[in-house]
Parts: C-alpha cells; sequence; structure tokens
C-alpha cells in the first residue's frame, strides 16, 4: 500500500522523524514546538514564530531573507500555531526543491536546514530584547489577526461555540491569543518567553523526501544544538456535562449560523477512537452522512451542514448555515439524527460506505507530505504510536455495536447560534 | 494514442481525442497512493448568451445557471451520485468558475469503477420539476454564505467595477431572484448545448496504467451515441476598455476594512503560448513590486498599511483578465494611493531591475515544481490552460525566455488610470 512511516531519532533537545520517500519533487521540513495551553503564554506563542519569520541576525530585513529564498528556487517558508487538544503548537514549514529535477544542482537540503537553524536560533536582536522594529510590526500584524476572526462569521461562530462550551477549560482559549495580553507583551518579555520555549517546549523535526537519512543526520547534529529537557504533558480535562447551553447572538449576517458542541469523552488513542470516526463519518462527516442527507438534501435548510471531530479532546462539532427563521427545525433535525445514531437506526451500507471513505481520506492524506506530518504529529501529542496500517486495520474491524456504544457516551454540551438581524 | 514526454521534469502525458471529441489526458503518477480525475466542459458562468443546439436564434439565460446544473447533475431517478462514489471508497466533488465547470472525484481504491461512474453521471441527466425547486433553497443557503464573506464580497465588487457589460462581473451562484426563473428544461437546453464531448475534456493523474484507462475510455465512449459535434455561438456584448467604476465601498460588519485594487486587462485575443507569457510576465512584475523580497512590500509593512493577509494575481482568458492586488488595512485610502504610486512608477522603472525578474524567475520555476505534487492542481491547471490552447508543461520554457524589456512593454501596456478601480470594505 506504500505507507511511509517516520524512522525516529532521540537527539538532545527534540526527536528527529524521517521519512524517506521518491514521490515529491520536494524536500519537506517541519519544526514543531509544543507546549501546554495557557492563557499566560497563548498570545507569547502566537506572536513568537512571526516574529521569528521576519528576519535574522544574519539576514536582516524580510526582504533579504526573502530574496535568499527565491534563489533557493523559491523555497516555501510559513509558520503556523494550532491548538491540538490542550496543547498549542507553533510549526515552520519549509519546502525546497529537490535539485535533481533542476539544471543547475547546488545542495538545497542542506540549505535548507541552516536557514531553519538561523530562523530559529539566530535571531534579530538587541541584547536581551527582540529587534523593537520587527517586534512592533508583528505585534500590530497579530492584533488585525485576531480582530479578522470577527470579520469572517463562519469562523467567528465557530470560535465562539468553543469559548462558549469551554470556557472554564484551557481548550477555551483561542490559539491566536487575545488582544489585551498582547497589549502586555513587549519586546523584552516576548524575547525572554523565547528563551523559555527553546528551553522547555517539546520539539520535533520532520523531514520528508528523496534524501539520504546519514547525511539529514548529520546535518542536524551541525546545526541543531539544544539541551535536553522533560516536555509537559497535559492530560485532557473531560468535564462533564452538567446543563446544555444554549447561547443565541444577534449579528449583522443574512445568514443564520449554528454550531452545535458535544463531548464524546473519547480522545485518540483510546481503544473506541475508531468507532468514534466511524460514528461521526455516519453521522456528519461527509457527504453521504445524515446531516447532509437530512438538513441540506430533504429539507433544503442549508448548503453545509457537517461534523467534525476534535481528536485530541473528544469533542463532537456541528456546523451549518440557515435561514434565522429556520432554527427550531434545522435543531431538531439534528437531534433527530443523533437520536438514530444513538438507537442505531444506521445501515449495513451506511457502515461499509463510511468506512470506505475514511480509508481513502486517510490514504490521501499521507499523500502529501504536510498531510504525512500531522497524521504522525498525532502519536506525539496523544502520547501512543499508532501507525497508519493500524489505524487503517482497526477502522475496517469496527462493528456496528461498537458505534452504538460510542453513541451512547456523546452528551450535547452547547448549542450557539448566530442569529441575523433581520428576523 | 500519443506520448508526451518532459524530460527534466521525468513526466509523462499520454493523449487521445475519442471519436466524438472527446479529448483524454493521462498522467501517470507512481508512488501516490491516491488517483484522481477531472470530466471538464468549457462552460462557466459567462456563457449566458448563446445560439441553444438545434435553434437558430441566440437568447440568453438566468444568471447562475451553469452553476445550478453543476448542482443538479448530481441528482439522478435513483438517488444521489455522491452516495454512490462514496459507497466506491471515492470522494468527489465539482465547481463552477467564469469559463468551466468541473466534475472531479479521488480515490485510493476501484479507481476504474469510480472512472466510470464519474464519466457517467455526468453524460446521463436527469432533472426533474421537483428536485429543480428544492435546490433552489439549497443554493439560495449558498448565496447567503457568501453575502456573509467580506472577502468574496470585496472580489466580486472589484469585478463588477471594472466591467460595464462582460458576464464575469455577474456572481457565479447567481441570485436568489435569478435561480427563481430556472427550470428543468433550461437546464436540459443548457446540458445539450455545453455538454457535447467535443467540448469537454477528461484528465487523470494517479497511479495508473495509461494504456489499460484510455482503452476503457474509448470503449465506454464508443457505446454512447452522441449528436456529430457542432460549433457552440456565444455572444459577448462589446465591452469597453475603460473600468465602469473608479471605486466603490461597502459596509460590513466587520472590524478591519480591506482594499482591492482592480487593473482590467487589454489586449485580450490572446491565447496559447502569447497568453500563457503574458500571465507569466504579468505575475514577474506583480511579484516583483509587492512581493515579501520586494523593498516597497516591506516599506509598507513597516508603515502598517498591509498585514499577512496582503496578496495579489493576475488571471486572463478570452475575452477578459484583470490583476487583483489587497487585503485587510487600517488606512485603507493611504494604501490605495500608495499601491497607484507603486504600480505608476513601475513605468519609470521604479521597483523593477533585470537582477529581481531572474530571482523572481528562479522562484516562479520552484514553486511550479512544488505544484507538481499536487494532483489536483495538475488536473485543474492542465485543463485551464488546455481551453485556453496554452499548455502547462511550457511554464518553465516560457518563464526561461522572458526578458526585461517583455516586462517593460507589459508594464507600459497595463497600468493606465483608466483600466484601475478600487473596492474597499468598511465597518458599518
Amino acid at each position: 500500500m506504500g505507507i511511509s512511516l517516520d524512522t525516529i531519532k532521540k537527539n538532545p533537545g527534540y526527536s528527529l522523524h524521517i521519512v524517506k520517500t521518491a514521490q515529491y519533487k520536494t524536500n519537506t521540513l517541519v519544526f514543531k514546538m509544543k507546549a501546554p495551553l495557557k492563557s499566560e503564554t497563548a498570545t507569547y506563542r502566537s506572536l513568537l514564530p512571526y516574529i521569528l519569520q521576519s528576519n535574522t541576525a544574519t539576514y536582516k530585513t524580510t526582504p533579504t531573507l526573502r530574496s535568499y529564498l527565491d534563489e533557493l528556487y523559491g523555497a516555501s517558508f510559513y509558520v503556523d500555531v494550532a491548538k491540538k487538544g490542550e496543547y498549542q503548537v507553533i510549526s515552520f514549514i519549509f519546502e525546497i526543491a529537490n535539485e535533481k529535477f533542476l539544471h543547475d544542482s547546488e545542495p538545497l537540503l542542506e540549505k535548507g536546514i541552516a536557514f531553519l537553524a538561523e530562523v530559529l536560533f539566530n535571531p534579530k536582536k538587541d541584547g536581551e530584547s527582540f529587534d523593537v522594529g520587527t517586534f512592533n510590526n508583528e505585534k500590530r500584524s497579530l492584533q488585525q489577526r485576531i480582530q479578522s476572526i470577527y470579520d469572517d462569521k463562519m469562523r467567528y461562530a465557530t470560535t465562539r461555540l468553543v469559548e462558549v462550551m469551554c470556557e472554564e477549560e484551557p481548550y477555551g482559549i483561542d490559539a491566536l491569543g487575545d488582544i489585551e495580553s498582547l497589549d502586555n507583551i513587549t519586546a523584552e518579555s516576548m524575547y525572554s518567553y523565547y528563551k523559555q520555549a527553546l528551553a522547555k517546549d517539546e520539539m520535533d523535526v520532520y523531514v520528508i523526501g528523496d534524501i539520504n537519512e546519514i547525511e539529514v543526520q548529520k546535518l542536524f547534529n551541525q546545526h541543531f544544538k539544544l539541551p535536553n529537557r522533560e516536555p509537559a504533558r497535559m492530560n485532557s480535562v473531560q468535564k462533564k456535562v452538567n446543563e446544555v447551553k444554549e447561547k443565541i447572538e444577534e449579528m449583522d449576517v443574512k445568514q443564520g449560523k449554528l454550531n452545535i458542541g458535544y463531548r464524546t469523552y473519547i480522545v485518540y488513542g483510546d481503544p473506541d477512537y475508531y468507532a468514534l470516526q466511524v460514528f461521526n463519518g455516519i453521522f456528519g462527516g461527509f457527504s453521504h452522512s445524515k446531516l447532509f442527507i437530512n438538513v441540506r438534501e430533504k429539507a433544503s435548510l442549508a448548503y453545509y451542514a457537517a461534523s467534525r471531530l476534535e481528536s485530541h479532546k473528544g469533542l463532537l462539532m456541528v456546523m451549518s448555515g440557515i435561514e434565522s427563521a429556520k432554527y427550531n427545525q434545522a435543531v431538531d433535525i439534528i437531534h433527530e439524527q443523533m437520536k438514530e445514531m444513538k438507537q442505531g437506526n444506521f445501515s449495513d451500507e451506511e457502515l461499509s460506505q463510511t468506512k470506505a471513505v475514511i480509508k481513502n481520506q486517510l490514504l490521501e492524506t499521507v499523500d502529501s507530505a504536510r498531510g504525512l506530518v500531522e497524521i504522525l504529529y498525532h502519536n506525539v501529542v496523544s502520547g501512543y504510536a499508532v501507525s497508519l496500517e493500524e489505524w487503517l486495520k482497526k477502522t475496517e474491524a469496527i462493528t456496528k455495536e461498537e458505534i452504538i456504544a460510542v453513541a451512547q457516551k456523546v452528551e450535547l454540551d452547547t448549542i450557539y447560534f448566530m442569529k441575523g438581524t433581520e428576523v | 494514442m500519443e506520448k508526451i514526454t518532459f524530460e527534466q521534469l521525468q513526466e509523462e502525458i499520454y493523449h487521445e481525442k475519442m471519436t466524438n471529441g472527446l479529448e483524454v489526458y493521462i498522467l501517470p503518477k507512481k508512488g501516490f497512493n491516491k488517483s484522481f480525475a477531472t470530466f471538464t466542459t468549457k462552460y462557466g458562468s459567462i456563457d449566458n448568451h448563446f445560439v441553444p443546439l438545434g435553434k437558430e436564434n441566440y437568447a440568453k439565460v438566468p444568471d447562475g445557471i451553469a452553476h445550478f446544473l453543476e448542482h443538479k447533475l448530481f441528482e439522478k431517478e435513483d438517488g444521489d451520485v455522491f452516495q454512490q462514489f462514496s459507497k466506491q471508497g471515492a470522494s468527489a466533488n465539482a465547481f463552477t468558475s467564469f469559463t468551466r465547470t468541473a466534475y472531479l472525484f479521488s480515490s485510493t481504491s476501484d479507481f476504474d469503477l469510480n472512472l466510470k461512474t464519474l464519466v457517467d453521471f455526468v453524460q446521463d441527466p436527469y432533472f426533474s420539476d421537483k428536485t429543480v425547486e428544492k435546490e433552489k433553497g439549497i443554493i439560495g443557503q449558498e448565496i447567503k454564505m457568501y453575502d456573509d464573506n467580506p472577502d468574496w464580497r470585496l472580489y466580486f465588487g472589484t469585478i463588477e467595477n471594472m466591467y460595464h457589460n462582460h458576464p464575469v462581473k455577474i456572481d457565479i451562484a447567481g441570485t436568489v431572484e435569478s435561480i427563481a426563473d430556472i427550470t428543468k428544461d433550461l437546464l436540459y437546453e443548457c446540458y445539450e448545448t455545453f455538454y457535447h464531448p467535443s467540448n469537454m475534456l477528461l484528465f487523470i493523474v494517479g497511479p495508473v496504467e495509461p494504456e489499460e484507462i484510455m482503452e476503457k475510455i474509448r470503449n465506454n465512449q464508443e457505446g454512447k451515441e452522441f449528436q456529430p459535434p457542432r460549433e457552440i455561438n456565444r455572444k459577448f456584448e462589446t465591452e469597453p476598455s475603460d473600468v465602469a467604476m473608479k471605486d466603490r465601498t461597502l459596509h460590513m460588519s466587520v472590524q478591519t476594512p480591506k482594499i482591492m485594487l482592480g487593473i482590467k486587462s487589454a489586449d485580450l485575443n490572446l491565447s496559447g503560448q502569447e497568453l500563457l507569457k503574458k500571465e507569466l510576465t504579468v505575475s514577474i512584475l506583480l511579484e516583483m513590486l509587492l512581493g515579501k523580497s520586494s523593498p516597497l512590500h516591506e516599506e509598507l509593512y513597516t508603515n502598517g498599511l498591509i498585514d499577512q493577509t496582503f496578496s495579489y494575481d493576475f488571471t486572463q482568458e478570452n475575452g477578459f483578465g484583470f490583476a487583483l492586488i489587497g487585503g485587510d488595512t487600517k488606512h485603507p485610502d493611504e494604501l490605495t494611493a500608495k499601491l497607484k504610486q507603486i504600480l505608476f512608477e513601475a513605468k519609470t522603472g521604479k521597483g523593477i531591475s533585470e537582477e529581481s525578474m531572474k530571482r523572481v524567475i528562479k522562484k516562479r520555476i520552484g514553486l511550479f515544481l512544488r505544484s507538481l505534487n499536487s494532483p489536483e492542481y495538475i488536473a485543474n491547471q492542465f485543463t485551464r490552460y488546455a481551453f485556453n490552447d496554452m499548455n502547462l508543461f511550457d511554464v518553465v520554457p516560457v518563464l526561461e525566455q522572458i526578458e526585461f524589456n517583455d516586462v517593460k512593454v507589459t508594464t507600459e501596456k497595463l497600468i493606465e488610470e483608466k483600466f484601475i478601480t478600487v473596492c474597499q470594505v468598511l465597518p458599518k
């Protein structure tokens, strides 16, 4: 089946994951830094990668840094901050052409690794502070990024659901951080947080491409020198539902945005996680699922009606865009579908269809280097080593009874509705 | 079947034109799990005025009908084709653009069966009054979803500013009012006119055996009956070269204003290598002036006029073309003025140089290589290029041919006050 798995080398301070494959015309490097999600540090962590990617002590301005990347045949370099369960993960993603497809063959991978080390460990600074100009630019940029969540109402509704549902849990914190904390960060405090993160975060590097493993290991030994550490682990808080929350907010929107959150009490690595995946597939994950068929195709209420899992926190989220006046009807239909799941009212065909699509989705994901890294990284976040083959095999073996058992665990927690002002 | 080899890229493509006119391309990709196929008709939202098959006179159809047809083609008398695909472990989708409607699936097993499902469902329409009415509710919600999206409103606002008459200014999905007029008969009329095999292209990419697949497609097509190919007559009203409106402001529920500056492209009768060269040359110009390597970008960023959302793009097809530049900004008027200044100063040589052109070309070559990792990109772009008589695999050779003088000439022609428009989204 051609599934590539990573060879993992524990180096001082970080793990080096190598996947050797001839599938791509490029080599991909992904550096990940992980720490528990906390309100005191969330905004620092959201700002940090944007400062680091702007410039370095050697490439003092963004144009010089970016010109250098252009010279490396347009190496792509970007950063990302995301929530994985109750961890906040910073990623630096670097992709560079494999020189064998180019007319002149410079050793591009080596330059890429050196560049990544430069960005991470040699920032432009002023004593024990980041360069103030760079810091101010990125601070302003982050402020706009946080504000823009509100501007995209579909995304804002999703954010609001999580805030309302998880207000007493770390998961309720947005990965972007918040404006108030941002106001209080200075170039000095940011630099001191950077030093702390470098010393304490759990670090993983992925190298994917048609590469020589020994050479890659050698290059990392040369460029990545980090102190040993004992990374902080977070045990996902499993909060019981005492009372179902319903929150309706009025906004200037033409379409109402309905978001519903459930707790499943099942996370990645749990024995019934595979059954939960299949449950989600039958319920709302795909275009053959109950939500799509009943909310969209039969009732003609919505264009999108779907569900997805937050695998490391154990949440199930439904989202749909509906006419504001149809709120009750839509909620009733969604509740009805959940009831059907709990009662086991789904066919063998729905079951086998869902398994086939999940298998396809997994195999497709690992076809892209980025997708492969995300799948492999689940193991780091959860602390369980699950191979893709195992994942596929276990999914295939799921029975109707196991899904019904999972369905009994699923509890409605919060209904959030962003209602249009026109109705 | 012909085989075309691209040696440096280590890729090969197999091509055959079926007797009914259908163009088929297969690009084998070893090592991938996934196969991907797109079945595309050269029919999009702009094709709203044409001579329907079997008729003699031009007729206009409701706005949004190409997109509506795309939705409805998935529904058959015995159910939904999405169901069929997922039973076969595939994930299917479709999209409608200004000039194309594409149906696609990806799968990691049962490729032959899924390919047959794709080709057969697109070539066997079933529309009924009842399902057409039901779809109006669903598409109505799709339209409203986009109405709430400030980036989409900004994009279409800018295009609307540019065009007096050309249907590219009409939203692809139409409006709630325009789709109300769509009937089963109108859908059949559009279908019969534009879904003839001679107006379509099938592209396959993945770990497949080209000879085998081509044989199956041949047998499938020869087992079906089609009218002889006939030329499709489309009508577009004359479009003045200047923009229709210089500016427009939309007020929405946002915290950060957004602007988009549009440059309406002239000399629109290009196709083939000439069109490819123009697209690439304008892209290089924009990248030199406004890319992250440019000191002008740095200046805009440091002065707080732009943030990470800032972007630029150029696209051209037969009959329309435009550059779009913009993003979120706290200072919409100042950014507008500054962008115009950068563009006009480029005509005097500021911000462009042969050295930076060479660097940008290198970057574009790397970008192209990267995009060849994506089967979706290859299939979609190859089809778009083929419909405009261009070849996706000419990108690198054409990039290598571009000279600094080409950039100067293009800049001179592109940037004129009468071609420029601005749209803003401001908080209410």
